[in-house]
C-alpha cells in the first residue's frame, strides 16, 4: 500500500491527574469521577465504559467527595469547603453553597436522597436538604473536635457515622447527638502516632467497617463499640472502601496500591452463619489508591497514578466473554492535540497552558523501519498560559496555522500566531463577541476562514476570521428540536458546505453551511459517539461509536452508504469490537479516497474501502505477517483494516500529506516518573 | 466415577450397648420409613435405627430362650414388624408394641427360611423347604401344609423383586458341591428351576440380583475372586428339564498383583458393585477393605481399608454402605456417578491411598501370565484385557492375545531345558512378537530368563541378556530385576549397556552401579570386556600400560567389536592433560563411570545413596570428574570428542553431587587436599576467565543496544510501510 514518513513525538508532557474520588451511579450504570486537578468526569458504561462527560477542573475547587443524588443529579464538595452541584448538560458548576465549616473532607447522601451530610474540618457534621434546584442548610449534628475524614449514613437513614482521628462516632440524625464513640486506636499496644479512619461505612445490619491508617479493615459492632473482625491488609494505610449494594462484597484500596476484596461468606456450605472474608488482592495500580467504588458486577478503583480501574467480578457477570476483561482507562478519551497540517504545527492542551510545536522535517528516505536523520529539529514555538484558576476545555489550531483558539469555563480566547522565521508573535485578537461559554470544541474550517464554536443546548456558534486579526460572529446553529445537551464533536467538510454536530444526547445533526440551515439528522444509534469526520471529497461523514462500530453516511443523499450499510451486514471482526480504548480520531487521506485512517489509544489503522472485511476466522492484525510474505503471496491476505500497533499509547495521529504521518505517544513511563514516588516496598533481593 | 464419602458410626456392638447382644448381627433390613433400618442380631433383639440421626427409635426383644431365626422385616404397607423366632412361630407387631410377649402371634407348620418385604408387594416367606407363601396367604391358614421341593438341598441365598405387580423371588440351594437356581413368580405360582453351570476349582459364595427388562441378572462372587454374571429370562414359561445357566466373567477382583477375597458384595448400578473382603498382595498381610469396582472398565474406583476387621457382611440401602467394623456398625456413604473411561482411569492415577497400589507392576503381570496359561482360555483372555483396559490398549487384536498366551505357555514348558535350546526357543518366540506387543513379550522373555536364573543361578544367559537388551528398546520397568542380577553378577558390559539405554532406572541402581564401578580392581578390569567408545577419543594413558593393553585386545575383544582399532588411535592422541595430569582410572573403568554419568537421576532421590559411597572411592571419582572438566575446557566447545561421551553439564552436575554428598569427608582427607585445592584454582581461572567474558559480553550488548535505540528519544522521523 505504501510507506510513510511518520514524525513520532514524544514531547506532549502529559501528566493525567491522579483520581481522587469515584461515585457509582447504579441506575444510570454511570460512574462520576473526581480528579486531583478538580475535574469531574462522567464513564458511561452502558456504553462501553466511554468517558461521556468531562467538567474541566478549577485551580482553587478541589473535590474531595461526590455523590450522585436522586438519580442523576451530582454533588461535589472539597477543599475550599463549597459544595457544589454540577450541571451534566452544560458540563459546568451549576451552583455552590459554602458548607460553612471549613474544608469539606467527605459527603454523602441519605438513602432517599433527600439529605446530604458533609463532614467538616471543624469536626462538625452538617445536614443539607436537598431541595429542586439546590440544597439547603438544615441543621449542625453534635460537633467534636476533630476533623470528620469519612460519614456513611445507615440506609434507613437513622444514624451517621463519622470518622475522624483515633476515633469514629454515630450520631443519630433525629436527635442530633453523638450516641457512641469508638477509639480505633485503643486495639493497637503502645500506640505512638495517631490512627486516622480514612474511610468508613454502615450497613443495615449495624455493623460499621472502618479502613484506617495502620492499613486495618475493621468491622465493628457500633452499639457494643466492639471489633467483631479486624484484618491488616497493608502495611500503609488502608485508603478507601466501598461496599457493594447488597452489602456481601467490599473493596478496598490501600496506599501501596493493591485492591482488596471482602465478602460475606457463610462459614461452611449451607451455613445461616456468615463471615467476612478476605478474598481477593489485585495490585493493579502503582501509587495510593484514593477511590474504590464498587458496581453490582465490578469493583472500580481510581489511584493517584491516574488510572481508573474496572475488574468485572466473574462470578457475577455470569459468563466468560469479554465482559469480565479488566478495563484500565488513563488517558482522557477525547484529543488534546490539534494539528496544522499546512504549516506543520502542534497544539497540545494541558490544563491550564497551550504548547505550540513545530515539527522538524528531514531530507532522507528509507526502508521500513528505519530511523532518518533529522536535518531540523522539532521547536517549542510558544507557551500560551490561561489566565486565571479555570482549567482548559478546549482548544485548536487552524489548519494554516496562524490562529490558535481556546476556551474555560468563563472566556474563550482567539490569537493570531505569525511565525515569521525563528520570531514569533501571538496576539489575542481583541474583540471576541460575547458567547454563551464555555465552549466544548472548537473547529476552524480547512480553508482557516471560520471558526466553529461548540456551545451548550446544541447549538453550533461561527465566526468569521478577519486579517489581518479580527473576528465577527456570522450565525449560530441550533438543532431544529433543540436539545438540553452541549454538543461536543464537530466535523467540518473540505469544501466548506457541510458540518457534523454530535452533543450530549448522541444525536448527530448535519447544518448546511451554505444557508446556515439545518440538514438532516443522521438516524439514531444508541451508542456514545467518539469521533467523527467528514470525507474531503465525497461528503460522507464516518462516525465511529464506542461500542466500536463504524458507520459511513451520505451527506447529499442523507443515508447510510452501501458500504457501511455491508460492513453493518457481514459485522465487524470481533478482536475490533473487543477493543475497549475509543476511537478517538479519524482522518483521510485526499489522494485515496478510499482510505479511511483512524486511531485509538492503543493502535493507528488505514480502513480500505475497497478490500474485503476481514472473517473473524482471519487475522485482523497481520501486518507483521504480510511483511513475511512473498508480493505475490500477499494479495489474498490483504483486508481492509490495516492496523499498526507500533506507537503507544497513541494520544493523537493525523495525515500531514499524501505519505506523511504524525503520532503523538505519550509512554506511561514518561508520566510516572513524573508522580510523586509511590510508598516504598521492600521487596526481596533489593 | 464412584467414590465413598464420609462415614459415621450407627451404634456399637458390643454388649454394652445393647446392640447385637447374641454375637454380631442377622441381617439389616430396611424400615418402614427412608432412613431407618430394621437392625436384628443373632440373638433375640432388633432395633430400629434412624441412620441420619444415628439414634434408635425402638427396640424389641423376645423372651430368654427364644431365638429370632430369620431377620425381622417391616411391611411396607401396614408399617408393622415381622420376625421369626424358633425357626416357626412368627409375631407381628407395630411401632407402638413394647412387649412382643403380648403381640400377634402365629405358629407355622414347617421351618421359616426368611422373609421378604416388598414395597408394593406385601411380605413373602420362604420355607426351608423351598415353600414360598405371601404373608397373606399364610396367615389366613397358620397351619396350611408347606410343600417341600427342594429336599436335601440347603437354601444359599434369596431375594425377591417386583415384577410389574408380580412379586417373584429367587433363591440359590447347594447340594454336592451343585448350585441350582430357583426363580417362583407368585402371582402365577410357577416355578423354575435351573443349574448353575459348574466351574473347576472355584464355587459360589455369595449372590446378589437384580431385575431389569424382566431378566433377573444374578451375580456371584466365586472362590476364585472373580464375579459372574448369570441371565436369567423371567418370561421363558417353557417346562423343560432343568436348564444350566451359563456363567459370564463380569469382573477379575485384583489389580496390579493384589487380589481382593471378596465375602459379600451389592451391586450399586449398571457399572458398578461394591465388595467387602480382604485385599492380599502376594507378599503383604492381607488387608480387609471396602471397594467399589467398575465393571465397565474392569477397574477399581475407590477402597477404603477397614483395619478394625468385619464380619463380611455388607448391606447397601439408600446410597449408604452399612457393615460391622471392629466393634461397630459403620455407616458410609458412597457416590456413584455415571462411567466413563477417563473418569475410570483417571481415578486410578490420582489415587493417593497407599493400600492398594494403583500401578501397573509390570513384573506381576509376567508372573500372572505365566500362571495364567494353565487356566481356561476365556478367564486368561478376559484377565488380560482388564490389564490391557489399564494400559487402555483395548484394540489390542485376538491374536495378539493368543501370542501372548504362547509366549507364557512356551516359557513354562522350558522350565527345564538345557541352555542352548532354551535360548534358541526363546529367540524363535521373540522373531514371532508382534509389534504391538513386542515390550511386553520381550519383558516376560527377560522375566523368563531371570526366573531361571533365579531358580537356578548356574543359568545365566550373559550374552544373550546382552543381546536383548542391546537389540530392543527395553525400559528399566519393563524388566526390573535384571539389572539387580547383573549387578550380582557383576556383569559389567550388561550394566553398562542397559545405564546407557534405560530411560528410568532409580537412582539406587544407579548408585549401585557406580558403586561396583568404583570398587573394581583396575587390573580385574583390563580383561573385562566393557564398551570403550566413549573414551577412547580423549583418554590418555600412561605409555607403561600400553603393552598390557595390547594384550587386552588380543585376548579380550571379539573381533566383530570395533574397538580392535582403539590402541593405534589411542597412541595417537595420547597426551597428557593441561596440567600434566593423568586419567586417574583405566579406559575401561571410565567408560563404565561415564554411563553413569550419562544416565538420567534425579538429585534429590540419589544423594541421599551417594552418601554411602566410601570416601577413596568418592575421591577417585570426583577426581576423574575433575580430570573429565579439565578436558572439556580444553576445547572452545567444551564438549569432549567421541561418540557418547558426557556433556560438560553432566560432569559439573555429578561434580557437584558429589561435592554435596561427600564434603566434609573430602575436606578431612589429606590425600584429597592437593587435588581439592587444584580444583579450586582451576575453577577460580575458570570463573576469572568467564566473567571478563562478561564484562566484554556486557559492552557488546551496551553497543547493539545503541544501535537499536530508538525509543528514549523525543522526536523521531521513521519510514513505515503498511501494506
Amino acid at each position: 500500500m505504501g510507506e510513510f514518513e511518520v514524525h513520532r513525538v514524544r514531547f506532549f508532557g502529559l501528566v493525567p491527574a491522579g483520581v481522587r474520588c469515584l461515585a457509582y451511579q447504579s441506575r444510570g450504570g454511570r460512574l462520576a469521577l473526581a480528579r486531583t486537578d478538580g475535574a469531574v468526569e462522567i464513564y458511561n458504561f452502558g456504553a462501553n465504559y466511554f468517558q461521556e462527560k468531562v467538567i474541566p477542573g478549577h485551580e482553587t475547587r478541589s473535590v474531595e467527595a461526590l455523590c450522585w443524588v436522586a438519580g442523576d443529579r451530582l454533588f461535589g464538595a472539597g477543599l475550599s469547603g463549597d459544595i457544589t452541584e454540577y450541571d451534566l448538560a452544560r458540563l459546568c458548576v451549576s451552583h455552590s453553597v459554602d458548607g460553612c465549616g471549613g474544608p469539606i473532607w467527605s459527603m454523602e447522601a441519605n438513602g432517599s436522597g433527600t439529605q446530604l451530610a458533609i463532614g467538616c474540618e471543624d469536626g462538625s457534621v452538617k445536614l443539607f436538604q436537598i431541595v429542586p434546584g439546590g440544597i439547603q442548610f438544615e441543621r449542625n449534628l453534635d460537633r467534636r473536635k476533630g476533623r470528620i475524614l469519612c460519614l456513611s449514613w445507615h440506609p434507613s437513614g437513622s444514624h451517621i457515622v463519622a470518622g475522624s482521628i483515633d476515633i469514629f462516632r454515630v450520631l443519630d440524625v433525629s436527635s442530633g447527638l453523638t450516641v457512641q464513640t469508638v477509639m480505633v486506636n485503643y486495639h493497637v499496644q503502645k500506640v505512638k502516632r495517631e490512627c486516622i479512619v480514612w474511610s468508613i461505612a454502615f450497613l443495615s445490619s449495624g455493623t460499621v467497617i472502618t479502613s484506617d491508617s495502620f492499613g486495618r479493615v475493621q468491622f465493628w459492632d457500633w452499639e457494643q463499640g466492639t471489633v467483631q473482625e479486624s484484618y491488616t491488609v497493608s502495611a500503609s494505610s488502608a485508603l478507601s472502601l466501598a461496599v457493594s449494594e447488597s452489602e456481601d462484597s467490599l473493596i478496598v484500596g490501600t496506599s501501596s496500591g493493591a485492591t482488596y476484596q471482602f465478602q460475606l461468606l457463610p462459614v461452611k456450605m449451607d451455613s445461616q452463619e456468615k463471615r467476612w472474608v478476605r478474598t481477593k488482592p489485585f495490585q493493579y495500580h502503582t501509587h495510593d489508591v484514593r477511590a474504590v467504588a464498587h458496581s453490582s458486577t465490578a469493583l472500580i478503583s481510581g489511584g493517584l497514578d491516574a488510572q481508573l480501574v474496572i475488574r468485572p467480578l466473574m462470578e457475577k457477570v455470569g459468563k466468560k466473554s469479554y465482559d469480565v476483561a479488566l478495563r484500565k482507562f488513563t488517558f482522557p478519551h477525547r484529543r488534546l492535540v490539534s494539528c496544522a497540517r499546512k504549516a506543520r504545527l502542534l497544539l497540545f492542551q494541558f490544563s491550564q497552558h497551550l504548547e505550540l510545536w513545530r515539527l522538524g522535517s528531514t531530507e532522507e528516505t528509507g526502508k521500513d523501519g528505519e530511523v532518518l536523520h533529522l536535518c531540523r529539529m522539532p521547536e517549542h514555538l510558544v507557551q500560551l498560559k490561561s489566565k486565571g484558576p479555570e482549567h482548559i476545555y478546549c482548544s485548536c489550531i487552524s489548519p494554516c496555522g496562524s490562529w490558535v483558539a481556546y476556551c474555560t469555563a468563563s472566556r474563550f480566547q482567539l490569537c493570531r500566531v505569525q511565525c515569521e522565521g525563528n520570531s514569533i508573535s501571538v496576539k489575542k485578537v481583541p474583540k471576541v463577541p460575547k458567547l454563551l461559554l464555555p465552549a466544548y470544541q472548537l473547529q476552524f474550517s480547512s480553508n482557516s476562514r471560520r471558526l466553529f464554536i461548540a456551545s451548550a443546548r446544541g447549538s453550533i456558534h461561527i465566526l468569521q476570521l478577519l486579517e489581518p486579526g479580527g473576528c465577527a460572529h456570522l450565525h449560530t446553529l441550533q438543532p431544529p428540536s433543540g436539545c438540553p445537551e452541549a454538543v461536543y464533536l464537530l466535523a467540518s467538510s473540505t469544501d466548506g458546505l457541510w458540518l457534523a454536530a454530535v452533543g450530549g444526547d448522541w444525536v448527530i445533526h448535519v447544518y448546511d453551511l451554505k444557508y446556515f440551515k439545518h440538514h438532516c439528522t443522521v438516524p439514531t444509534y444508541n451508542c456514545a459517539v467518539t469521533a467523527l469526520a467528514i470525507h474531503p471529497l465525497i461528503n460522507t461523514l464516518v462516525i465511529a461509536y464506542s461500542d466500536q462500530q463504524l458507520f459511513e453516511f451520505s451527506i447529499l443523499k442523507k443515508k447510510y452508504t452501501s458500504w457501511s450499510r455491508m460492513v453493518q451486514q457481514r459485522g465487524l471482526h470481533k478482536a475490533w469490537l473487543e477493543r475497549d480504548a475509543p476511537i478517538t480520531h479519524i482522518t483521510f487521506n485526499p489522494k485515496k479516497p478510499s482510505h479511511i485512517l483512524l486511531h485509538d489509544l492503543y493502535m493507528f489503522c488505514i480502513l480500505d474501502k475497497s478490500l474485503p472485511l476481514p472473517k473473524n476466522s482471519t487475522l485482523l492484525m497481520n501486518q507483521n505477517t504480510l511483511k513475511q510474505l512473498p508480493e505475490t503471496a500477499r494479495k489474498q491476505e490483504l483486508h481492509a483494516f490495516k492496523i499498526c500497533k507500533k506507537f503507544q499509547p497513541l494520544l493523537f495521529a493525523d495525515l500531514l500529506d499524501e505519505n506523511c504521518l504524525v503520532v503523538v505517544e505519550r509512554p506511561i513511563m514518561d508520566f510516572k516518573t513524573q508522580l510523586p514516588l509511590p510508598i516504598q516496598q521492600k521487596k526481596f533481593g533489593t | 466415577m464412584a467414590a465413598l464419602c464420609e462415614s459415621f458410626t450407627l451404634c456399637g456392638l458390643s454388649p454394652a450397648s445393647g446392640v447385637g447382644l447374641g454375637g454380631g448381627l442377622l441381617a439389616l433390613e430396611p424400615g418402614p420409613d427412608p432412613d431407618h433400618v430394621l437392625l436384628t442380631d443373632r440373638g433375640r433383639t432388633t432395633t430400629l435405627f434412624k441412620v441420619s440421626d444415628q439414634k434408635p427409635l425402638g427396640y424389641w426383644s423376645v423372651k430368654h430362650g427364644q431365638v429370632l431365626t430369620c431377620p425381622v422385616v417391616c411391611n411396607f404397607e401396614t408399617h408393622e414388624y415381622i420376625a421369626v423366632h424358633d425357626d416357626k412361630v412368627l409375631r407381628i407387631w407395630k411401632n407402638e408394641d413394647i412387649n412382643l410377649d403380648k403381640v400377634f402371634k402365629a405358629t407355622l407348620s414347617a421351618d421359616v427360611h426368611r422373609i421378604h418385604s416388598l414395597p408394593n408387594g406385601g411380605p413373602v416367606v420362604l420355607f426351608r423347604g423351598g415353600g414360598v407363601r405371601t404373608l397373606d396367604a399364610l396367615l389366613e391358614a397358620p397351619q396350611q401344609e408347606i410343600e417341600n421341593i427342594i429336599s436335601d438341598e440347603v437354601i444359599k441365598w434369596s431375594e425377591a423383586f417386583m415384577e410389574g405387580k408380580q412379586p417373584v423371588l429367587i433363591f440359590t440351594t447347594e447340594k454336592d458341591e451343585d448350585f441350582f437356581v430357583y426363580v417362583q413368580k407368585l402371582k402365577t405360582n410357577s416355578l423354575q428351576k435351573y443349574k448353575l453351570e459348574q466351574q473347576e476349582l472355584s464355587k459360589p459364595m455369595n449372590f446378589t440380583a437384580y431385575i431389569k427388562n424382566q431378566i433377573i441378572t444374578l451375580l456371584c462372587l466365586c472362590s476364585n475372586d472373580c464375579v459372574y454374571k448369570v441371565l436369567i429370562p423371567l418370561m421363558q414359561n417353557t417346562e423343560e428339564e432343568e436348564q444350566i445357566l451359563p456363567k459370564s466373567l463380569l469382573l477379575n477382583l485384583s489389580v496390579s498383583g493384589s487380589v481382593l477375597k471378596g465375602t459379600s458384595f451389592v451391586v450399586l448400578d449398571k457399572d458398578h458393585i461394591a465388595v467387602l473382603g480382604s485385599l492380599t498382595a502376594s507378599d503383604e498381610e492381607p488387608r480387609e477393605c471396602l471397594t467399589i469396582w467398575n465393571t465397565k472398565f474392569q477397574t477399581l474406583q475407590t477402597s477404603k481399608e477397614l483395619p478394625l476387621g468385619t464380619s463380611g457382611q455388607l448391606w447397601c440401602y439408600e446410597e449408604k454402605f452399612f457393615f460391622t467394623h471392629g466393634k461397630v456398625l459403620t455407616v458410609i456413604m458412597y457416590k456413584c456417578e455415571t462411567s466413563s473411561l477417563a473418569a475410570a482411569v483417571g481415578k486410578l492415577k490420582d489415587r493417593q491411598t497407599p493400600d492398594v497400589s494403583a500401578f501397573v507392576n509390570w513384573n506381576t503381570l509376567g508372573h500372572e501370565e505365566l500362571a495364567d496359561s494353565f487356566q481356561s482360555q476365556q478367564t486368561g483372555a478376559l484377565k488380560y484385557e482388564s490389564k490391557m483396559a489399564l494400559r487402555s490398549k483395548r484394540n489390542a487384536a485376538a491374536n495378539v492375545q493368543t501370542d501372548r498366551l504362547a509366549v507364557g505357555k512356551v516359557l513354562r514348558n522350558l522350565q527345564d531345558v538345557p541352555t542352548r535350546i532354551f535360548e534358541d526357543e526363546l529367540k524363535q518366540l521373540m522373531s514371532k512378537a508382534q509389534a504391538l506387543d513386542l515390550q511386553a513379550s520381550i519383558g516376560s522373555v527377560v522375566t523368563a530368563l531371570i526366573n531361571r536364573y533365579k531358580t537356578n543361578p548356574k543359568h545365566y544367559h550373559r550374552t544373550f541378556l546382552l543381546e536383548i537388551v542391546q537389540t530392543y528398546d527395553l525400559s528399566y520397568s519393563l524388566c526390573p530385576d535384571l539389572m539387580a542380577v547383573a549387578l550380582e553378577n557383576k556383569d559389567l558390559r550388561l550394566l553398562q549397556t542397559c545405564l546407557l539405554r534405560f530411560p528410568d532406572i532409580p537412582e539406587e541402581i544407579t548408585y549401585s552401579c557406580l558403586e561396583i564401578f568404583l570398587s573394581f580392581n583396575e587390573d580385574s578390569l583390563r580383561r573385562m570386556d566393557v564398551n570403550l567408545e566413549s573414551v577412547i577419543c580423549y583418554i590418555d594413558i600412561e605409555s607403561d600400560n600400553k603393552e598390557v593393553k595390547t594384550e587386552i585386545v588380543e585376548n579380550g575383544f571379539s573381533t566383530e567389536q570395533e574397538e580392535g582399532t582403539w590402541d593405534t588411535k589411542l597412541a595417537e592422541e595420547a597426551h597428557l592433560t593441561s596440567d600434566g595430569e593423568l586419567c586417574p582410572v583405566g579406559p575401561q573403568k571410565a567408560a563404565l563411570l561415564n554411563a553413569v554419568l550419562r544416565s538420567a537421576y534425579s538429585e534429590a532421590f540419589l544423594l541421599p545413596h551417594l552418601k554411602n559411597l566410601p570416601a577413596k572411592e568418592a575421591v577417585l571419582f570426583l577426581r576423574y570428574l575433575f580430570y573429565l572438566y579439565v578436558k572439556c575446557s580444553e576445547k572452545i566447545n567444551t564438549t569432549l570428542p567421541g561418540m557418547s561421551s558426557p556433556t560438560i553439564n553432566q560432569i559439573m552436575d555429578w561434580m557437584c553431587l558429589l561435592l554435596d554428598a561427600h564434603f566434609t569427608v573430602i575436606v578431612m582427607l589429606p590425600e584429597a587436599k592437593l587435588f581439592l585445592s587444584s580444583m579450586h584454582k582451576f575453577v577460580r581461572a575458570q570463573v576469572r576467565f568467564y566473567s571478563e567474558l562478561n564484562k566484554i559480553e556486557g559492552s557488546l550488548q551496551e553497543l547493539q543496544r545503541i544501535h537499536q535505540q530508538k525509543d528514549p528519544k523525543i522526536y523521531s522521523i521513521e519510514v513505515l510501510e503498511i501494506i
